[in-house]
């Protein structure tokens, strides 16, 4: 069992070193910075919660080399963004783009904070004022109280 | 609104909340849509598997309905549609099938095809996987149906048997034959 788990730790260990180490040239560095920029915002259409610089998926491998290509090619960014789309749509950019389909997404969460701001807000505000008026006894009513216990500390005793 | 019934409120927006997430839940998140469906199949001319001397092009893929079945010798869920394709190849005498051997062993790619059988009409050669990144292919195996138009109507993740073949590829071939 100890060993099984040695193997399995090893296992994950190695696959986690192994991946996506390429020796790579570019023609200077600003290329290779935008080469990780772009490798690292688009996903890996084959493991869908790894980006392609994470992945060593072969569609992975591949899409990276073709992005190099590209960049050597003299391509802008959204060219190759665009060239990527075109293939793989928005599922290629981790940071999926604002449109109808998207809205949602995008703007639910503030939606419903904004919405549990005004339930909180109404809460609060109104809470104190309806609470005032049941607990206040009128003059008489605290008398009927003192009464009513009076009556029953004699009834005790 | 009585006050009674706003207190409902929190509960209907709870049950709301929980259908949406077990909608979310049921749909397979491995299932990608493609880019694409409704689109024309990407232009192409690759060699010919069986003769490295000839070309096949996009252009030769006109006049009929065609599935393009991106496969290769090292993908072990291609071992296991194969059969179903040749089955399936002989019934739909109206359907062409194409093989796209990607990024295969050309040696291996024949043999397996003259020893197994071979389901399609026309075989070609993806070596580099350029064609399958031009396809927005993830893997293999893959497949697509490309109507008459030359326009992909869908793409197919994983294998066919005689069951995806009936419930997903019978009503797109219907709807345009």
């Amino acid at each position: 069992m100890k060993a099984l788990l040695r193997a399995a730790v090893l296992a994950l260990w190695c696959g986690a070193a192994v991946a996506a180490i390429e020796e790579l040239e570019f023609q200077n560095p600003e290329q290779e910075q935008r080469y990780q920029q772009l490798i690292d915002v688009m996903r890996c259409p084959m493991c869908l919660n790894s980006n392609l610089s994470g992945s060593d998926a072969p569609i992975a491998a591949d899409l990276r080399a073709e992005i190099r290509a590209q960049i050597l090619e003299g391509k802008t960014d959204e060219e190759i963004v665009d060239f990527m789309k075109a293939r793989y749509g928005d599922f290629i950019l981790y940071r999926p783009p604002l449109n109808r389909v998207t809205a949602l997404l995008w703007f639910g969460p503030l939606v419903l904070l904004a919405l549990g701001f005004v339930v909180a807000r109404r809460m609060l505000t109104q809470q104190p004022a309806k609470g005032g008026s049941e607990e206040t006894l009128s003059q008489e009513e605290s008398a009927r109280l003192q009464e009513l216990l009076r009556d029953e500390d004699v009834s005790k005793s | 609104m009585s006050n009674r019934s706003k207190l409902f409120i929190p509960a209907a927006f709870f049950l709301v909340m929980l259908g949406l997430l077990f909608y979310g839940l049921g749909r397979d998140p491995s299932h990608v849509p493609s880019a694409l469906v409704n689109r024309p199949l990407p232009e192409f001319s690759k060699p010919a598997l069986f003769d490295e001397n000839q070309n096949i092009s996009s252009d030769q893929l006109r006049d009929g309905i065609f599935i393009v079945n991106v496969w290769a010798t090292w993908c072990p869920p291609c071992h296991v549609e194969h059969p179903y394709l040749l089955e399936i190849s002989k019934r739909e005498k109206d359907v062409n099938f194409v093989g796209v051997n990607y990024k295969d062993d050309v040696k291996a790619a024949r043999e397996f095809l003259e020893q197994r059988g071979n389901p399609f009409k026309f075989n070609l050669v993806d070596l580099d996987g350029r064609l399958g990144i031009d396809l927005g292919v993830a893997g293999a195996p893959e497949t697509f149906i490309v109507d008459a138009t030359g326009t992909i109507r869908y793409r197919h993740v994983g294998v066919i048997d005689n069951k995806v073949w009936a419930e997903t590829f019978e009503p797109i071939l219907a709807q345009i034959r």
